[in-house]
């Protein structure tokens, strides 16, 4: 009799156990959703914001070749790694181009521009939080994946570690700030 | 750590006002019924319950639309830059808190200010001021904009929701005493002829105090509540945002403007800072300390200044 209840309460502890680590999983997935919304966004302004910048400021001409450059090699990037490398540089240049105004004064008095600026800086914070965000849901299911009990679960499923979305020139242990 | 144990200390804190609320609320209603009306069947205690519980259900049910309707809020313009830049910063921060945005509301007054109101993050408002929005630049903004949120993700809102419409049902209790008072003197005379007659007095007297005292202790509660959780929505600000110079430079802003022109006083406690100001500095000091919904803004800087130690 009590065979059957040791069974059983294995078998309840082994779905605990899997479903806690689905949850997490599902949590990363989120979290990268919303990174992808935010990073669509940003691809779908560039062209319009770069336009607009042109007329005033001719002389940028290899920030907008690298703008162009980074925003391709992020749409053909195959892995994690690939978008962060394109999108942590796409991140830098596109710090400079809201820098630029600061340059034209013609470019702070265009009501357009004004607007899409502010775009723009928005669509950088949210892409910086959502990074955030994904990260620590990564670290959380990474570390669960890793650690006993739940690793036993991990092997026996497959679960594979997730990839940190890391930009360039950061190391790829990341501390959770608390 | 330091953070979710602050969130426990004003978790039981507000259970505890709750439950000095329902007796003050009880009590008042106990009084008029053996004390003034000499009721054998307790009616003014069973009111009071029905009226203290009917304003609780009010305020969970449709608290934040009345709140929002009260100060004249409306929807923001997004072909304005300045409030599609409001909107924007609200969603932004939601993503860094990890909550749904909000509703987004604003309203038409010169002076800067901003509040948040709801019962959870799934049904919560966040509504800023046309004065706020033209005066802050971006950062100030953001550390507002996150002060609320940190309202919203803690469930401060359901609180002072509560504790307000609390507040309400004393202040119409002690309104119908009031009133009742006239019917509770002619007992009173009637009864003179008796030995009881100065018991009777004594008690009296001790009600009327009380029925003045109510409302007024009742918001001290409401307002001591309020005034502990701005300092843990600052120290939230400072979390979300990394930057809790610019909710000081915000906070210095707001301390030197004019008060708001359109708050009543059920909803003061709402906003980030204090929204009469003025008016309650040129009253007596004891009186204006007592009043105060909001801790005094130069120790919110001072503590903001010393957090930014921690952030650079």
């Amino acid at each position: 009799m009590w065979i059957f209840a040791v069974i059983i309460g294995g078998l309840l502890y082994v779905i605990y156990l899997y479903n806690s680590v689905i949850r997490l999983k599902v949590k990363v997935k989120n979290a990268w959703s919303q990174i992808d919304i935010q990073l669509k966004r940003r691809h779908d302004l560039i062209p319009n914001l770069v336009n607009t910048v042109k007329g005033y400021a001719k002389h940028e001409k290899e920030l907008f070749e690298a703008i162009a450059k980074y925003r391709s090699m992020s749409e053909k990037a195959q892995n994690i790694k690939e978008i962060g490398e394109s999108e942590g540089m796409l991140t830098q240049a596109m710090k400079k181009l809201i820098a630029l105004a600061e340059n034209y004064p013609e470019l702070k008095a265009n009501e357009n521009f004004l607007h899409l600026q502010e775009e723009l800086v928005s669509t950088e914070n949210k892409i910086a939080f959502a990074r955030q965000f994904y990260n620590d849901m990564v670290m959380k299911y990474n570390t669960r994946i890793q650690t006993f009990p739940a690793n036993i679960i991990a092997n026996i499923f497959g679960f594979k570690e997730s990839e940190f979305l890391l930009f360039p020139g950061e190391r790829s242990n990341i501390n959770v700030e608390f | 750590m330091d953070f979710y144990a602050i969130q426990e200390k004003n978790k039981r804190r507000t259970v505890i006002l709750i439950l000095i609320f329902a007796g003050l609320l009880a009590f008042l209603g106990y009084i008029l019924d053996f004390y003034i009306l000499y009721n054998r069947f307790p009616y003014m205690t069973i009111l009071a319950i029905f009226i203290g519980s009917f304003q609780a259900i009010l305020g969970y049910t449709v608290g934040d639309k009345m709140v929002l309707q009260s100060v004249g809020a409306r929807k923001p313009n997004p072909n304005n830059l300045t409030e599609k830049q409001f909107i924007n910063i609200v969603e932004e921060l939601s993503i860094a808190a990890g909550i749904p945005t909000p509703k987004i509301y604003v309203m038409d007054d010169n002076s800067p200010n901003a509040f948040a109101t709801g019962r959870d993050p799934n049904h919560a408002s966040v509504c800023a001021t046309t004065g706020l929005l033209k005066l802050m630049n971006r950062e100030e903004l953001q550390g507002v904009v996150a002060h609320e949120l940190t309202h919203i993700r803690e469930r401060d809102i359901l609180t002072m929701t509560m504790v307000a419409a609390l507040a309400g049902a004393i202040g119409i209790l002690a309104a119908i005493s009031r009133n009742l008072m006239r019917f509770g003197g002619v007992r009173r005379r009637r009864s003179r002829n008796s030995e009881s007659g100065n018991i009777v007095i004594i008690i009296f007297t001790i009600y009327i105090l009380f029925a003045i005292l109510a409302p007024i202790i009742a918001r001290i509660l409401a307002l001591a509540v309020s005034r502990s959780r701005e300092y843990a929505a600052d120290a939230g600000s400072a979390e979300l945002t990394r930057n809790p110079l610019a909710l000081a430079s915000a906070l210095r802003k707001i301390a030197l403007s004019p008060p708001l022109r359109r708050v009543n006083h059920g909803v003061a406690h709402l906003f980030i800072s204090e929204p009469y100001k003025k008016k309650i500095a040129e009253k007596d000091s004891l009186w204006a300390n007592l009043w105060a919904t909001h801790p005094p803004i130069q120790k919110r800087i001072a503590l903001l200044e010393q957090m930014a130690h921690k952030y650079t």
